[in-house]
C-alpha cells in the first residue's frame, strides 16, 4: 500500500508516494538521493544511519516518514550552509576524525544535537551522546578532540589543532 | 618534527578525502544508483554441511518483477583468492559448507520483490554432520568438509613444518624450559559499510563492475576466469571503502553474480550483502590452538623455540595457505631466536571461511609468544622489558629463518614506551586490582611477493600535469579509509612544490589507473609511495629542466619551492608552477611521468619461504594499564602507551589515526569480540550480540612515534596500519595477570574467565583460564633449512644505507631535500632491483 506525504528535509519540502511501511532511511537515499545517510545494520543497533528530526537524533532505518510530516529533517547534506563547512566537518577533516568515514554523517549529525543543546560538554558528554554510533577505523579519540575542537570554535573560541 | 627540510613529509595534515566524507559527498557502492538498475539477492544455506538433492528456481523465475535467476551451473568454474584453493564456487554446485554458503542468486526490479523470489526457490537438503571445531577436524576419520587436503586426517588444508638452526642442541643449552597452550578465539572485522557491488555491461558486452573492495586487481581476474572473458573487457571499480581490516580483499560470489545476473538481464544489478550477511562472508581472525616450548639462559637469552600452532580455517581456503605460514613466520624478527621448529596446520570446518584480518595471522601467536615471555621473566627473575630488550632483534641483521631485517627501531620503541608508562615504577607495584602489562611486536611494510607468481611490478604510479598546472596522479590503490590517497598525494605534492588538497586522484579503475596490487598486507603507503616518488622526481625533472633553459639557471641551482621554482640562492628568480608546466609541456609535448615498484627478492632457498619477507618491518611496544574488578571480573582499561617504529611518518595524522584505530580494535579482541557458533549456527551475527568497544570502553592513548628512516622506504617510511595492534592484545592479558595474579591464556578475557580464574586460585588452584593442550597431530617431516651465513651479525652496523647485499644509493628514495632538487637521468628508471 502507497500513501501520499509531505516532508520537509534539509529546508527543502518534497511531496512523495511511497510505500507506508518504507523507513525513513530508504526515502532519504532510495526517494530524494540523500545518499549521504549511510547504513550499516537497518536493525537500530549501529548508529550510521542518524539523522535529526527537529534537532533531535534519530535511527533513520527504525523512523516511517509518514509519521514524519511537519517535522524538520536533517541530514549531512543539510550540514553546510551559506557555502561554509559545519565548525564540525571542518573540525573532522582537520584531525583525522573520518577514516572510511562511513559512520562520519550520523555522528556527525549525533554531535551537533549534542553541540546545539550544550555548547560546553565535558569529554564523557560528548562520549555518553556518541555512545550508540560505532566506529571501526578511529578508535573514536580523533572523533572527541574534533567535537571538543569545534565546540571551542562555535563557542567563539580560536581552539587547538592544525589549521590546515 | 619542525626542520626536517619537508614542507608536508612527517607532519601533521588533513586527510585529502575528508571534506568530502564529512559532507556525504563521498560515494561508497551501495550509493550508486544507475538507470533501470535492478536489484540482486542471495539464497544461503541454512545447514552448515549438506548435500544439495534438489535445486528448483521455476516459481522464482516465474514471479512478476524477476528478471535473472542464478544457479550453480550457471558459474561452474571454481575460484580463490590462492592460486593454490581454487575452491570457491559462485554458488554452490553440489555441497554447501557452512550456514551462509550461496547456493542461488536473482535480480529484480526491487530488494522485496529479489527476497520473496528468493523465498519462491526450493531447496531439498541431504544434511552431513557438521565438522565445528579444531579438535572435531584433527579427530575425525570419514566426514571430510572439502574434497583435498594436506593429510593425514580427512580435514587438514595445510600441513607445514619448517626447522632452522640447530633446536636440540639450542633446548641443550637452555638453563630453563618452559611449554605453553594458548588459544586465540575467532573474532571478524565488523567493517561499517556492509559489502556491495553493482554490475553493468554495455552494449558492446564490456562488462563493469563497481565494488567496495580492497582488491580491485584481485577480483578483476577471478571475474575473467569465473566468466571467461578476457580481463581487457572487463573493468573494476574500486569505490571508496567504507572499512575493510582484510574483509574485502578476497573476491566474493556477489561480486561475481552481481555480474553474471547483469550480462543476463542486460541490465545493472546490484547486491548489497545485510549486516548477517557480512558475518558469513566474514574471512575474519582464524581461532588458533597454539604450543610453544622456549628455552632460555639464566640472563633470558633464548637458544631455541619450538611453535606449533593449529588454525580453525572454515570452509574454504581464502588466504589460508599464507595465514598458516604467518603464524610461524614473524616471532624470530622480534626476537633473536637461534634455533626455531614451526609446525602449523589448517583444518577445515562448516563454518565460514577464516582469512585475512588486520595482522593477518600473526596477533595469535604474538599473543602466544608475548605471555610466555613474561611467564619466561617471571620463572628467572627479570623485568619484563629486560627480558625482551635482551633479545630484541638489532638493525640490518637476517632472522634465522631467513628474513632481511632493514631498519629496526625496536629497542627505542621498549625504551620510550616503558620510560613513558612508568612501566618499571608500576609493575608489580600497583594496588591490588590494577596493573600494567608490557608486549611488543613487528609487522609487514607490503609482502614481499604477489599473490600470484608474477614478476610485474607491485605498484606503479602515472603523473600527469597540465598547461594550467593541473596535476593528475593515477594508481590503482584503493583508500579504505588507511589513507593512501593522502599518502600520494602528500608524496607528489611535496617533492613538486604543491599542496596535497591541490592534487587529482584517479584510482582503484582498472580502466584508467595503472596496478596497484590492493590495499592489503600493509603495503600501499610503502609501494605505492615508492612508486609515486619516482613518478614524481621524474616530472620534477622534466620542470626542472625547462625553467633551466628559460631562466638560464643551470638545473642543480634550482630549487622546487612553494609553488615555484626558482633560483636557489635568489629565490625572486624564478616561475610559477603553472608557468614551470607551460614551458615544460612546450618542450616535451604531453607530461606525463611513470613510476613503479618492485620489491626486491627476498625469499630464502626453502619451500614456505615466501611468506614473512617484506622490504622493511615495523616494530611496536605497548604498555596496557588495566583495572580488575575481583568481584565481576570485569577489566576496564586506564590507559594505552604505544610506541611505533615508522620509518618517518608521510602524514603524522594518519599514523597516529592508525595507531588508535589499531589500539582499539586490539582491545576488541582482547576483551569481548568472538565469532562464535552453536550447532552449526553463527551465535550473534548482528552488531548489537557481536559486541564491540563503543566511545565509553575507548581508554586514553598516548602514542609514542620512533623514526628510523627505513633506507628503502618512501621518505623513510614503513606501515602503521596493523602492527600497532599485535602488542596490545598480550601486554593486556600481561596487565591482568599484575593486577590479579590469575593468568588467561586465551581471549576474549571475559568477565566469567576472570573469575574463574579468580576462584579457582581461591581454592589453591594455579589461577589459570586457558587451553590444557594441543590435539595429537602428525605435523610433516620438517623442512630443515640451515640458518643464512652470518645472520645474526649487521651487515652495515650503523650505517643509514640500505639493505641487500649490493646496497642501494643513498638518494634513491629519498625526496626533495634540497640536495637531491636536481635533475636526474631522463631514462626510464629501473626497478630498486636492477640498480
Amino acid at each position: 500500500m502507497k500513501t501520499t506525504l509531505g516532508l520537509r528535509v534539509n529546508g527543502e519540502d518534497h511531496d512523495l508516494i511511497v510505500p507506508v511501511h518504507k523507513t525513513l532511511l530508504e526515502v532519504l537515499r532510495e526517494d530524494l538521493g540523500l545518499t549521504g545517510t549511510k547504513h550499516g545494520c537497518e536493525l537500530g543497533e549501529c548508529g550510521t544511519c542518524t539523522v535529526l528530526v527537529d534537532g533531535t537524533p534519530v535511527l533513520s532505518c527504525l523512523a516511517l516518514p509518514v509519521e514524519l510530516q511537519g517535522h524538520q529533517i536533517t541530514t549531512v547534506e543539510g550540514l553546510a550552509g551559506g557555502g561554509h563547512l559545519h565548525p564540525l566537518q571542518v573540525a573532522f577533516t582537520e584531525l583525522g576524525a573520518a577514516q572510511c568515514g562511513y559512520c562520519t554523517p550520523g555522528i556527525l549529525l549525533a554531535a551537533k544535537a549534542l553541540l546545539d543543546r550544550t555548547p560546553t560538554p565535558t569529554r564523557q558528554e560528548v562520549a555518553e551522546s556518541l555512545a550508540g554510533n560505532l566506529c571501526r577505523c578511529t578508535g573514536y579519540l580523533k572523533i572527541l578532540e574534533a567535537v571538543e575542537l569545534a565546540a571551542a570554535r562555535m563557542r567563539g573560541g580560536r581552539g587547538e589543532g592544525d589549521g590546515r | 618534527m619542525s626542520g626536517n627540510g619537508y614542507r608536508f613529509i612527517g607532519r601533521p595534515w588533513a586527510k585529502v578525502d575528508g571534506p568530502a566524507k564529512t559532507t556525504g559527498e563521498t560515494h561508497f557502492a551501495d550509493d550508486l544508483i544507475l538507470p533501470r538498475m535492478l536489484y540482486g539477492k542471495l539464497l544461503r544455506s541454512h545447514l552448515p554441511h549438506a548435500r544439495l538433492k534438489r535445486l528448483d528456481v521455476s516459481r522464482a523465475r516465474a514471479l512478476p518483477g524477476v528478471h535473472a535467476v542464478i544457479v550453480g551451473t550457471d558459474l561452474p568454474v571454481r575460484f580463490g583468492i590462492m592460486p593454490s584453493s581454487q575452491d570457491e564456487e559462485a554458488l554452490c554446485l553440489e555441497k554447501v559448507r557452512y550456514v551462509g554458503d550461496p547456493i542461488a542468486a536473482v535480480a529484480a526490479a526491487d530488494e522485496e520483490t529479489a527476497e520473496r523470489a528468493c523465498e519462491a526457490i526450493e531447496v531439498e537438503y541431504e544434511p552431513l554432520p557438521a565438522v565445528m571445531t579444531i579438535e572435531d577436524a584433527v579427530g575425525e576419520t570419514e566426514v571430510r568438509v572439502q574434497e583435498y587436503g594436506d593429510g593425514p586426517v580427512p580435514n587438514v588444508h595445510k600441513n607445514v613444518s619448517l626447522e632452522f638452526g640447530d633446536l636440540a642442541g639450542g633446548f641443550a643449552e637452555a638453563d630453563h624450559i618452559r611449554e605453553d597452550v594458548f588459544f586465540f578465539q575467532g573474532n571478524t572485522h565488523l567493517p561499517m559499510e556492509q559489502h556491495s557491488a553493482v554490475g553493468q555491461v554495455e552494449a558492446n558486452g564490456r562488462l563493469t563492475l563497481w565494488t567496495s573492495s580492497q582488491t580491485p586487481h584481485y577480483v578483476h581476474r577471478a571475474l575473467a576466469k569465473v566468466l571467461d572473458l578476457p580481463m581487457a573487457r572487463i573493468r573494476v571499480i574500486a569505490t571508496p571503502v567504507g572499512g575493510g581490516f582484510g574483509g574485502k580483499s578476497d573476491p566474493f560470489s556477489h561480486e561475481i553474480c552481481a555480474a553474471k545476473l547483469a550480462m543476463l538481464a542486460g541490465r545493472p544489478v546490484k547486491i548489497t550483502l545485510t549486516r548477517e550477511e557480512v558475518f558469513y562472508a566474514h574471512r575474519g581472525r582464524h581461532p588458533v590452538l597454539m604450543w610453544i616450548r622456549t628455552g632460555v639462559r639464566r640472563d633470558g637469552r633464548i637458544t631455541a623455540c619450538h611453535f606449533k600452532t593449529f588454525l580453525d580455517g572454515g570452509a574454504y581456503g581464502s588466504y589460508g595457505i599464507a595465514s598458516t605460514y604467518y603464524t610461524g613466520a614473524l616471532q624470530t624478527v622480534t626476537y633473536t631466536i637461534p634455533a626455531y621448529k614451526f609446525e602449523g596446520t589448517r583444518l577445515w570446518t562448516n563454518k565460514p571461511p577464516c582469512g585475512p584480518k588486520r595482522g593477518h595471522g600473526t596477533p595469535q601467536p604474538r599473543f602466544g609468544i608475548e605471555i610466555q615471555m613474561d611467564k619466561l621473566a617471571a620463572d628467572l627473575g627479570l623485568d619484563p622489558a629486560a627480558i625482551r630488550l635482551v633479545n630484541a632483534t638489532v638493525p640490518f641483521t637476517r632472522t634465522v629463518n631467513h628474513l632481511r631485517i632493514t631498519s629496526n627501531g625496536l629497542r627505542e620503541c621498549i625504551d620510550r614506551v616503558v620510560t613513558a608508562s612508568g612501566f618499571r615504577e608500576k609493575h608489580g607495584h600497583l594496588p591490588d586490582g590494577r596493573g600494567v602489562g608490557l608486549a611488543i611486536s613487528t609487522y609487514l611494510s607490503g609482502a614481499g611477493l604477489p599473490i600470484y607468481w608474477n614478476d610485474m611490478p607491485h605498484s606503479e604510479v602515472q603523473i600527469r600535469v597540465d598547461r594550467g598546472g593541473g596535476v593528475i596522479v593515477s594508481c590503482g590503490a584503493i583508500d579504505i579509509g588507511q589513507g593512501s590517497d593522502s599518502v600520494l598525494s602528500g608524496i607528489v605534492a611535496e617533492v613538486l612544490g604543491l599542496d596535497p588538497h591541490e592534487i587529482s586522484l584517479v584510482t582503484a579503475d582498472t580502466d584508467l589507473t595503472p596496478i596497484d596490487l590492493g590495499s592489503y598486507s600493509s603495503r600501499v603507503t610503502f609501494m605505492a609511495g615508492n612508486a609515486a616518488v619516482e613518478a614524481a622526481q621524474k616530472m620534477r625533472d622534466l620542470l626542472l629542466a625547462a625553467v633551466s633553459e628559460h631562466l638560464e639557471i643551470e638545473p642543480d641551482d634550482l630549487a622546487v619551492g612553494d609553488h615555484r621554482i626558482h633560483h636557489r640562492a635568489a629565490s625572486d628568480r624564478g616561475v610559477s608552477f603553472p608557468e614551470a608546466a607551460a614551458l615544460a609541456e612546450a618542450m616535451f609535448g604531453t607530461l606525463t611521468t611513470v613510476g613503479s615498484y618492485r620489491p626486491p627478492k627476498l625469499a630464502g632457498p626453502f619451500k614456505g619461504s615466501g611468506v614473512g619477507p617484506s622490504p622493511a618491518y615495523s616494530f611496536s611496544a605497548a604498555v596496557v594499564g588495566v583495572r580488575v574488578d575481583r568481584g565481576t571480573g570485569d577489566v576496564r582499561v586506564d590507559q594505552v602507551w604505544i610506541a611505533h617504529d615508522i620509518g618517518r611518518a608521510i602524514n603524522e595524522t594518519l599514523v597516529i589515526g592508525q595507531i588508535e584505530g589499531s589500539v582499539y580494535m586490539a582491545l576488541g579482541e582482547a576483551l569481548m569480540e568472538e565469532q562464535i557458533f552453536r550447532k552449526g549456527l553463527h551465535k550473534i551475527p548482528s552488531m548489537l550480540e557481536y559486541k564491540s568497544p563503543t566511545f565509553l570502553e575507548m581508554p586514553p592513548v598516548e602514542t609514542i612515534l620512533v623514526n628510523t628512516d627505513d633506507p628503502e622506504g618512501p621518505f623513510g617510511a614503513k606501515e602503521a596500519g596493523q602492527g600497532p595492534l599485535l602488542p596490545v592484545i598480550p601486554a593486556l592479558a600481561n596487565a591482568v595477570y599484575d593486577a590479579v595474579g590469575v593468568r588467561i591464556d586465551e581471549i576474549p578475557i571475559s568477565p566469567d574467565k576472570v573469575l574463574a580464574a579468580l576462584e579457582q586460585k581461591r581454592q589453591g588452584g594455579e589461577g589459570r583460564v586457558g587451553p590444557r593442550g594441543v590435539p595429537r597431530f602428525t605435523f610433516r617431516d620438517p623442512i630443515k633449512v640451515a640458518p643464512p651465513a652470518g645472520w645474526e651479525t649487521p651487515w652495515r652496523a650503523g650505517a643509514p644505507i640500505a639493505g641487500g647485499e649490493k646496497g642501494l644509493p643513498l638518494t634513491l628514495h629519498t625526496g626533495t631535500d634540497r640536495t637531491d632538487a636536481r635533475p636526474r637521468t631522463r631514462e626510464p628508471r629501473a626497478t630498486a632491483e636492477d640498480i
